[in-house]
């Protein structure tokens, strides 16, 4: 027998050690993966308190500062709720926007940093990794939004544990379909010099555009189109009925759009965008 | 389809085979046609000036990066259609570091054993050898933005040895480790090639590395301008290397040329010359006026002279033309003078 004869019979075994006993079968592998993935984005998040400070400070200025510059201003609603109360909801949607997104375009950091190609090399499916990167940031923009959320008696609103649940819920949902639509914008991006165009371009816009910060039902009707195109709005607005009773709900050419609608809207989008970033890390160029 | 276990049919009767594979970015190729097989169970070895289009290649053979032209199969299965199959049995070290500087050492090694389906045994079983191998026992539980850039490169090399692939691609594994590092590591990697007769392909800067291989591939601008054994490389160089020193090498190199005919170049050691056979040409030098002989060295050809033969650069370009450089400036005369 030949050494190549020789080595490549040991290579064979070898092989059929890994495939057969060795390794993992296909779908605890692929299962693992995505948990590894997820653990991943926890552990980053845990170990760099700055991002969990400066991720809060931001929601924070605009509840604290904002809502209450305002609230003389702005008086209470027909509801008798405080311009801070009513701001709350959006305040906490706007802190999983901030997070999800952020959360996504890690991606191109790990792209510049190599760590990327190290996921891409490995036999593992795309979704997995898409599945993975997903649920880990979604898991760390609910953990800000709930760190917010605590606030909540301080500035005087009260909530019943059902409403706490679905809220977090929500906040759930919103954060998931953000974050897989941060993912198809990051594998559009190349270096992370881009961040800052997609806070002026995406963030921002989608903030200003979303009923967060004021009541979207008397707008002239070009604001009245564009905050009804932007899908954050009908994550705010189900976010503020669940916590809020009684409060207006957004309308769409003066129909008003039910809770049940709102959530399919985002989880439609938040399947569509995953489907979008699978699609777009199989691409090898 | 129990007939077709693996250990009954062989997988594949090549570990690597390369047909014409070209890759451009735009209108530049950087890798131009190139063609090559390697065998299960080699060590092989891809040479080249930087920019030459190696860790192109690689990314080719690794599926990171579709080809223009051309094809390639690793372990039996083509790089573009058969993508899985190739990155299962495969590892690689890339060329720049590639870890989660959040993640601590240990965490870097487990995300990997996951992401290639390892069981917690297997893991318990590799891990702390490899390791220890790279000298990190002390450092796994650290996070790795606290480690030297030494210690970065170390874990990359555990961490690509630890699933055990049948291919392993190493891009300039071991550059910036200390000397006695890198032996630590080449030893340890040779040991594991034996046992699980892995398939290796190496690009390397370090001659004393790219002699441990097989067989040597040497490239340039894209394409493969020769391949064989170290020694039949070695020997079609066909010249030795003659360095003298005198008190004048301008001088010497003059009257070599001219008495000689053969076209002598300084370096930092002294005027070289490259000759067919060294023995008989150094009494020639001494019985030529006008050279003064302070020493002579004759040198057989070496790796180092093969690739300068095939690719017209010196292999450790970058570096030694620096230190030519500072060695050739005044200061460092004026002190060899003294
Ligand atoms: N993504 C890319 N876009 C454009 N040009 C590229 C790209 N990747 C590589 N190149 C070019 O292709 C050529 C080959 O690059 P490659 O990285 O393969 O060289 P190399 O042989 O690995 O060199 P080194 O020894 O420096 O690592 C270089 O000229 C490089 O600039
Ligand atoms: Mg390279």
């Amino acid at each position: 027998m030949t050494t190549a004869e020789a080595a490549d019979t040991a290579g064979a075994t070898a092989a059929s050690a890994a495939s057969s006993s060795g390794r993992d079968g296909r779908f605890v592998h692929n299962a693992r993966t995505v948990y590894m993935v997820w653990y991943r984005e926890i552990i980053r998040f845990l170990r760099s308190p700055a991002r969990i400070v400066s991720g809060l400070a931001q929601p924070i200025l605009f509840l604290v500062v904002l809502g209450a510059g305002l609230n003389p201003l702005v008086g209470d609603s027909s509801e008798g709720v405080t311009y801070q109360e009513f701001i709350f909801p959006g305040v906490l949607a706007m802190s999983v926007l901030f997070s999800s997104l952020f959360s996504a375009i890690s991606i191109v950091w790990d792209r510049e940093f190599g760590f990327l190609r190290e996921m891409l090399v490995a036999p593992v499916s795309r979704t997995g990794l898409v599945l993975g990167k997903a649920a880990g940031g979604g898991t760390v923009a609910v953990m800000q939004g709930v760190i917010l959320l605590v606030l909540a008696p301080f500035i005087g609103v009260s909530l019943d544990a059902f409403q706490v649940l679905g809220v977090f819920a929500l906040l759930l949902l919103l954060a998931f379909a953000l974050v897989a639509f941060g993912i198809v914008l990051a594998s559009r991006m190349q270096r992370m010099e881009s961040f800052q165009m997609v806070m002026a371009l995406v963030v921002n816009p989608m903030l200003f555009l979303s009923g967060a910060l004021f009541p979207l039902n008397d707008l002239p009707t070009w604001l009245a189109f564009l905050t009804r195109l932007n899908p954050a709005t009908y994550g705010v607005d189900a976010i503020r009925r669940v916590m809020i009773p009684g409060a207006p709900a957004v309308t769409i050419f003066g129909w008003p759009v039910p809770i049940w609608l709102d959530v399919v809207i985002i989880f439609t989008m938040g399947v569509a965008m995953l489907a979008m970033s699978v699609r777009s890390f199989r691409k090898v160029d | 389809m129990w007939h077709l276990r693996r250990w009954s049919v062989p997988a594949y009767s090549k570990a690597i085979e390369v047909d014409g594979l070209v890759r451009r970015f735009g209108d530049f190729t950087a890798v131009d046609g190139i063609s090559f097989d390697v065998e299960p169970g080699e060590f092989f070895g891809f040479l080249g000036p930087n920019g030459a289009g190696k860790t192109t290649s690689i990314s080719i053979l690794c599926t990171l990066l579709n080809p223009t032209a051309g094809s390639a199969r690793v372990a039996g299965h083509d790089v573009v259609t058969e993508r899985d199959a190739v990155r299962s049995s495969i590892g690689l070290v890339f060329q720049e570091i590639t870890l989660d500087d959040y993640l601590t050492g240990e965490e870097n090694l487990r995300f990997h054993a996951v992401l290639y389906g390892l069981r917690k045994e297997q893991v318990q079983e590799r891990m702390p050898p490899l390791i220890e191998m790279v000298g990190l026992s002390d450092w796994v539980d650290k996070q790795v933005r606290f480690y030297s850039g030494g210690m970065q490169r170390r874990l990359e090399i555990a961490r690509g040895l630890l699933h055990a692939p049948r291919v392993l691609f190493l891009d300039e594994p071991t550059i910036g480790l200390d000397p006695q590092t890198r032996t630590h590591i080449w030893d340890y990697i040779e040991d594991l090639r034996h046992r699980e007769s892995t398939t290796m392909f190496l690009t390397t800067h370090y001659m004393d590395e790219a002699e441990r291989c097989d067989r040597i591939a040497i490239i340039d601008r894209g394409r493969v301008v020769a391949i064989d054994t170290p020694d039949n490389l070695k020997a079609s160089v066909g010249t030795d290397t003659v360095t003298i020193t005198t008190d004048d090498e301008e001088a010497a190199r003059v009257a070599i040329a001219r008495e000689l005919d053969v076209e002598g170049e300084h370096c930092s050691s002294g005027l070289r010359l490259r000759v067919p056979e060294g023995e008989k040409f150094v009494p020639r030098l001494f019985d030529t006026p006008g050279v003064g002989v302070q020493s002579v060295s004759v040198r057989r050809p070496s790796l180092d002279d093969v690739f300068i033969k095939y690719t017209g650069r010196d292999i450790r370009d970058a570096e030694s033309d620096s230190v030519d450089q500072f060695k050739s400036s005044g200061m460092v005369q004026a002190f060899r003078k003294r």
